[in-house]
């Protein structure tokens, strides 16, 4: 049975070391090539017509005007006469042009009646939610009911994370081009290479293998792109039609509204302690909305495992359906209860480290990371210097805060399948129908193959982002990094190991006793006795050497789940215009074990800046009489930018503990508490709670004003 | 940020971007429309100005250092015939309205927003792309500072930050962080890339003054 076990901390060249990112040079030059950038021969653009109410029947389309237009070369009707529209945006006729602006100018030309239905696309208010509101789920952990009879303290709050979108600054969208009759090419901005070619096949009445999915770089996913959706489809509809490839790309306003919303949740919550900061019980009411089929209750308290009661409201919502959105339901989770923690923490005028600590057996079964990672953030950040008691007293405007937060990810590799080829020539190739969002998937499969052979990183030309390789899973959950280093490390070993059959006599050594180090394969006890590389490679004649190797998911041993984080926030609040500027921020992050420490590094500082972004920010805003969405673009739908990002301080836990766990993915963990730690901070500078995020300045200052005005 | 507006690379006569965008596309507005609107009228109006379109019409752009002579309708952006005519696709369409920068690129020596300069207007200026930084096939140090830093993931905002830094440092080559937070404010990043950009800014600055630049 060969041993595919990671290599021990000592033996090491590159695993865990900082690595740039293999198609980092690609990228910096600009020609890395993403779907928007792909063209064909004689390719039609294509445009969507799409509804402009939140809730409508379609009575009536005609498109005799659009069809003579010039250089219209195909109409689909989407949706037709009859149809029922459920949220404003939603696809009623596909249009594919010679141009961009030609089938936009026959998209305008398109005339559709409707027949207007009651909507809501807002669900802030429950009360107002009506028969919209799901009869609630409810659960029960513990026995909440004897917490709050012993309770000497109750603390009460409203918290909220509304919906947001992706944003992915490569808007959804892909370029079809028929093959043959029943052959359909798709390169398509995706997450998803080896998945989502069924999402062309079953509605286009097609095999799944008879689609051929292309991608080599992705500009943003974040768990929007995981499927093929109706435009993507009905582009290729309109490619069969027209017998010319289509691409059909949304526009910015088209992907704020229909290609991406992070359901909200909103909550009423209860908590129970003693004065000494004991947690007792937990109650929270809450309710959400992802868009038409409502929103799943979050999970509610998050890492802390307190007696508590959970009802929850999923509202139905007039607004684009909801997708994945980094790390599902967590940020939410993590939002409301570390902001009631910290509400309570200050009711009783207790540092809420200390108040974590205290109950920190509650965090089971990694209590004692949790710990180890509260202390070090504490002292990367001086928190107990800096701490202050609610309600920063010092003279003038401009007001301090410290807050923090704690969260929890699974992340255990996906099933994934890598046929590594060793050829003749000393050149070694991987093959994954994989795909980089840019969190280093091409980087890690490369080191992971480069260690196990004792080649450089430039020895091994990675293959992904194509169907026609082996498949491996979607990036979703954090799950890549250990499916695809798992699968590339067994290719590796099994590889090495045929190499060492075809080598093993001209070195007169028994195949079991050969190591691959440093460029050269060697007997092990006797490095004098070796091959390069390159002249090893060479008896294998004209045969390259091939492996496929693994990851089956859920048992696999070289992968696992289940890690922990703190993040701490330092602000300044201005209480007279109600702008947070954060001053730093701290992480603390476990992750089993490191493939390539400066990508890792990246996941986290990159997540920290998203959250700062969804903190401060990112609202989808609603019309309430409209039904749509009033700001879809980027001047009103506001994203960080390099002036709001703090310092960041990154410390990942290492050593053997953590390489023996194996690979963990780390992709949304980090991207989980920022909304917390800095609201609590902005709570802590200015003494009042913002329910709800974004931490916008009107926000602020209406709570300093419900308050009583300006302390 | 304002950047593609200024007053500098505005014509001086022919087709002016206020006259062009106040007339639209093949069509001749007269001046007391134009008056109406609160704007000064422009100058010698009537005589001047060649209206375009809507056909396509014959343009040449020079990208690069090299001249393109290409065929586009009057409202076709500089991004556009960039990426759709010319195959420079290192500029991306992302907001394509001037707010996040992906679609940056230096013409007449100043960073532009592509997306909101007419191909027309963008005739007669040196237009700089991502592509243009590394044409003797070594990577600028903006580049190489770039990798170093980790200052791409996805890599979808990257061409549009290294030609921001490359007009950046061009104008200020010994800039603050304060410098560098202010002119790399047009553009955004989804994915988080800012603290890696600004460590490779200031290492680029640093090899650029060594002398090591091959722009």
């Amino acid at each position: 049975m060969p041993d595919y076990k990671w290599p021990e901390g000592t033996k090491r060249s590159l695993m865990g070391k900082h690595i740039s990112r293999i198609d980092a040079p690609e990228k910096v030059t600009g020609k890395a090539k993403y779907t928007h950038d792909r063209k064909l021969p004689d390719m039609l653009y294509g445009r969507i017509v799409r509804c402009p109410y939140a809730h409508a029947k379609v009575v009536s389309i005609d498109t005799s005007v659009a069809e003579k237009m010039p250089g219209v070369k195909a109409v689909s009707i989407v949706q037709g006469p009859g149809k029922e529209i459920f949220w404003a945006g939603d696809e009623v006729v596909a249009i594919a042009a010679t141009s961009e602006a030609l089938a936009c100018d026959a998209a305008r030309a398109v005339k559709v009646e409707y027949e207007q239905l009651p909507h809501l696309v807002n669900e802030e208010d429950l009360s107002r939610a009506g028969d919209r509101a799901q009869k609630p789920e409810e659960r029960t952990d513990g026995d909440p009911d004897k917490g709050f009879k012993e309770a000497e303290v109750v603390s009460e709050g409203l918290y909220g994370a509304p919906v947001i979108t992706h944003c992915t600054l490569e808007t959804h969208g892909s370029l079809t081009s028929w093959e043959a009759e029943d052959k359909l090419l798709a390169y398509i901005s995706t997450q998803a290479i080896s998945d989502v070619g069924a999402g062309f096949a079953q509605p286009l009445k097609l095999p799944a293998a008879n689609v051929h999915v292309v991608q080599d770089h992705v500009g943003g996913a974040f768990g929007s792109k995981f499927a093929a959706d109706r435009w993507d489809v009905e582009g290729a509809v309109l490619a069969k039609k027209a017998g010319k490839p289509v691409r059909m790309v949304l526009e910015r306003d088209e992907e704020q509204v229909v290609a991406g919303a992070r359901p909200s949740t909103f909550a009423k919550v209860k908590v129970a302690a003693r004065k000494d900061g004991t947690l007792l019980a937990w109650e929270t009411l809450s309710w959400g909305t992802g868009g038409l089929t409502g929103g799943g209750a979050s999970p509610v308290p998050y890492v802390w495992r307190i007696p508590n009661r959970l009802k929850h409201y999923s509202v139905e919502t007039n607004i684009g359906p909801a997708r994945a959105w980094r790390a599902p339901n967590h940020p939410q989770a993590c939002y409301i209860t570390m902001c009631a923690l910290d509400d309570l923490a200050a009711m009783i005028k207790m540092d809420p480290l200390d108040l974590f600590l205290k109950n920190i057996e509650m965090t089971a079964p990694r209590a004692d990371l949790y710990k180890e990672e509260l202390l070090k953030a504490a002292e990367m950040m001086d928190w107990k210097k800096k701490w202050h008691q609610r309600g920063d007293t010092s003279p003038g405007h401009l007001k301090k805060g410290m807050g923090l937060s704690i969260h929890t990810w699974g992340g255990r590799g996906h099933v994934s399948e890598n046929r590594l080829t060793i050829y003749p020539d000393g050149s070694v190739s991987c093959e994954l129908g994989s795909q980089d969002l840019g969190t280093g998937t091409r980087t890690v499969i490369a080191i992971v193959a480069a260690e196990t052979l004792g080649l450089p990183v430039e020895g091994i030309t990675v293959k992904i982002g194509d169907s026609k390789y082996p498949k491996s899973g979607g990036s979703g959950g954090s799950t890549t990094v250990g499916g695809v280093s798992a699968s590339t490390r067994r290719a590796s070993v099994d590889a090495l190991s045929l190499l060492f059959q075809k080598v093993a006599p001209a070195l007169g050594a028994d195949p079991a006793n050969l190591e691959a180090v440093g460029g050269k394969i060697q007997v092990k006890g006797d490095p004098g006795k070796s091959l390069t590389w390159k002249q090893a490679c060479a008896k294998l004649g004209v045969t390259p050497v091939v492996a496929t190797g693994k990851c089956i998911g859920g048992r696999d041993e070289l992968t696992n789940q289940g890690v922990g984080g703190v993040q701490m926030a330092e602000v300044t609040v201005d209480i007279e215009t109600g702008v947070v500027k954060i001053d730093k921020m701290v992480a603390v992050q476990d992750m089993g074990l490191v493939i390539d420490m400066t990508t890792a590094e990246s996941q986290i500082t990159g997540a920290i800046t998203m959250g700062i972004s969804y903190t401060l920010f990112e609202h989808k805003i609603m019309d309430e009489h409209l039904g749509r969405m009033v700001n879809p673009n980027m001047e009103f739908y506001k994203l960080a930018g390099i002036g709001d990002i703090p310092p960041i301080d990154v410390y990942i836990v290492t050593g053997k503990k953590q390489d023996d766990r194996g690979v963990i993915g780390l992709g949304e963990p980090p991207v989980i508490s920022p909304g917390a730690a800095i609201a609590n901070a902005v709570t802590n500078a200015t003494g009042v709670r913002v329910p709800s995020l974004p931490l916008t300045p009107d926000r602020i200052l209406a709570a300093l004003e419900k308050k009583g005005g300006l302390s | 940020m304002a950047r593609s507006r200024d007053p500098e690379t505005k014509p001086k006569k022919g087709l002016s971007r206020r006259a062009f965008l106040s007339r639209g596309a093949g069509l001749a507005i007269t001046a007391p429309i134009v008056t109406g609107t609160g704007l000064p009228a422009p100058q010698g109006a009537a005589a001047d100005v060649k209206i375009l379109g809507p056909e396509k019409v014959p343009i040449t752009l020079r990208v690069n250092g090299k001249s393109h002579t290409l065929s586009v309708e009057p409202r076709v952006t500089l991004l556009d015939a960039l990426r759709v005519n010319l195959d420079y696709t290192g500029a991306k369409k992302v907001c394509d309205r001037a707010v996040c920068g992906s679609c940056t690129v230096i013409m007449g020596g100043k960073a532009v927003y592509a997306c909101s300069v007419l191909a027309v207007e963008a005739q007669g200026k040196d237009i700089v792309t991502v592509e243009g930084l590394s044409t003797t096939g070594k990577l600028h140090p903006i580049q190489q500072a770039f990798i170093e830093h980790d200052a791409s993931q996805c890599g979808f905002c990257t061409s549009g930050f290294v030609v921001a830094c490359k007009a950046l440092l061009d104008k200020n080559p010994n800039p603050t962080m304060k410098q560098i937070e202010e002119g790399l404010a047009g553009n955004l990043c989804r994915c988080g890339t800012y603290t890696g950009i600004r460590q490779a800014v200031l290492t680029a600055a640093k090899t650029m003054k060594g002398g090591q630049t091959n722009a």
